[in-house]
């Protein structure tokens, strides 16, 4: 009975942890539309509601109400179960992501492997979308797609490491709680090239722009989910902006001291802040990386294709290669404030 | 009660999506088991407390491997038929390796005398409260410092001999090199050309 209980409270923690992500994913794509059409000086969506505040609503109701058409010659199968295994992971990883102090549903030491497990199942989704679809746009896109996320994530991967071998531990709370201090004790400043690639990387990773060539519109018209309409076109379109979250959660983690305040420890600055609770702090960084995912957007113009390869493999990689060297020095020599 | 019932569960999905490796007619669905296989294996080295070898196993097999096999397997046009041809000739042979490879783990089995109350030490609290990767990395360089070394080399090896396997230099080829097209300066890509400006009413 006591088992079933704890089910059921680790039940609500999911549902009290999913919901309000699909509120954000929804908002998301409402504040990338502004944000862009303020860089571009038009003003965006601001028919539905006040200033358009309920136009992701009426997005997802128009989802909701379309037909979900199947290509005749799909799988129909994997055609189905694609999308699926696409936000299945972009919502697994969450579970080990502290979004304050204490504040996580599964506190468990290998957190940093298990979210690199689940954003490594990410790709699945996009190939079976694609060849499921039985569409040569599709098929492109996915190959495209995999290839990218799977170069990607070594080096996303090995920016990891040195997060790993900075904090000594692979326990998310633990990383945070080693970077406990002001903003300059925050592994960006002594991990600075290692963060820089996790951010590429992970823009990387979930195939947006300037990396977007898995969808990109004007060579191989939506890429992976050409064929798709309706709510599964809508749960895709949920895991990419899931992933999206995720990612800057991750980097608000490893590399902006999670839910610490940037006063924090600091003479006078830091007392007047402490009122504010941790988990604002760390939606703030969020929001912080969100932006600059539509910022990228909205400034630079797509990758060619091999030069995203050239990227990924000869510059990012021996980047991450080079300063886990310097980490390890650092660590050894117990350098600075951080080690 | 609730850790029976989720082994077993595990356990059944494990069973079923090995058989559907062998018996999908399509490669694709194979290669899909083949991926739930190792999910749910993971699942179930996780409930035996072995967490880093569990995660392990879906980032590199899953993560990495399938995703590559799907690949391949997606972009080869594979005649069915013709790979049911010979399955009742081979039939009797592949028997044979089945029983010799169940004798085989018998034998193993057998001689190191494997009995189930090891496992429950090893599910001992008091034994796996100690982190799981910090033994495995302890372990890893010191005692056995040398094979995880030499495994490292001969992965390595194999890297390089992939890499010269494909890299072969043609001739001919319109080729960027990136490191030029960086270096370029203004002198080398622009001429500035003085004109006398044309009149104005000449059609």
């Amino acid at each position: 009975m006591s088992e079933l209980i704890e089910l059921a409270w680790i039940v609500a923690k999911i549902v009290a942890l999913v919901v309000p992500l699909f509120v954000a994913v929804a908002y998301m794509t409402y504040a990338e539309r502004k944000v862009i059409s303020a860089m571009q000086l038009r003003r965006g969506p601001n028919r539905v509601g006040w200033h358009g505040l309920l136009q992701p609503i009426a997005d997802a109701l128009k989802l909701l109400m379309k037909e979900v058409v199947l290509p005749s010659n799909a799988n129909r199968f994997l055609f189905v179960l694609a999308p699926m295994l696409a936000i299945m992971p972009a919502l697994a990883a969450w579970a080990v992501l502290p979004l304050g102090e204490g504040i996580v549903i599964a506190d468990i030491n290998a957190g940093l492997l298990y979210v690199l497990a689940m954003t490594s199942m990410g790709v699945y989704g996009i190939i079976l979308a694609g060849w499921a679809s039985n569409s040569k746009y599709a098929l492109l896109g996915a190959m495209r797609a995999g290839a990218q996320v799977v170069s990607y994530e070594i080096a996303m991967g090995f920016a990891l490491v040195g997060v790993l071998m900075a904090a000594g531990s692979l326990n998310m709370s633990e990383i945070v709680h080693a970077q406990a201090g002001p903003i300059w004790n925050w592994f960006w400043l002594p991990l600075l090239p290692l963060f820089v690639v996790y951010w590429i990387s992970g823009v990387a990773e979930t195939n947006r722009l300037p990396f977007d060539v898995a969808e990109g519109e004007s060579e191989i018209v939506a890429g992976f989910h050409v064929e798709y309409s309706g709510m599964a076109f809508a749960i895709f379109f949920l895991a990419e902006y899931a992933n999206m979250i995720l990612i800057s959660g991750l980097a608000a983690v490893m590399f902006l001291g999670g839910w610490y305040s940037p006063f924090h420890g600091l003479p006078v600055l830091g007392p007047m802040f402490d009122w504010v609770p941790g988990i604002i702090w760390f939606c703030l960084k969020i929001c912080l990386f969100l932006f600059l995912y539509i910022w990228f957007r909205a400034t630079f113009p797509r990758y060619r294709y091999d030069q995203i390869m050239r990227l990924g493999w000869k510059v990012l990689i021996p980047v991450t290669v080079v300063w886990l060297i310097v980490v390890s020095g650092m660590v050894l020599t117990e350098f600075g404030p951080w080690f | 009660m609730i850790e029976k019932v989720i082994f077993y569960v595990f356990a059944g999905i494990l069973l079923a999506a090995a058989l559907l490796v062998i018996t999908a007619r399509n490669p694709v669905h194979s290669a899909l088991s083949l991926v739930l296989v190792f999910f749910t294996s993971a699942a179930l080295w996780l409930m035996a407390e072995a967490e880093f070898l569990g995660i392990a196993l879906i980032l590199v097999y899953v993560g990495a491997v399938m995703v590559l096999f799907l690949f391949v397997v997606m972009m080869l046009d594979i005649n069915i038929a013709v790979m049911r041809e010979g399955f009742s000739r081979y039939l009797p042979l592949g028997a044979l390796v089945a029983v010799i490879m169940v004798l085989q783990m018998l034998l193993v089995i057998g001689a190191a005398g494997v009995d189930l109350s090891g496992f429950a030490e090893a599910t001992n609290p008091a034994l796996s409260e100690t982190n799981n990767i910090r033994m495995l990395g302890n372990v890893l360089y010191t005692v056995y410092v040398y094979p995880f070394e030499l495994a490292a080399m001969v992965l390595l090896l194999a890297i390089i001999a992939a890499i010269m396997l494909t890299l072969r230099r043609r001739g001919g080829t319109r080729h960027q090199d990136i490191n030029k097209q960086v270096r370029t300066t203004k002198a080398e890509r622009l001429r500035m050309v003085r004109m006398a400006s044309e009149q104005k009413n000449e059609q």
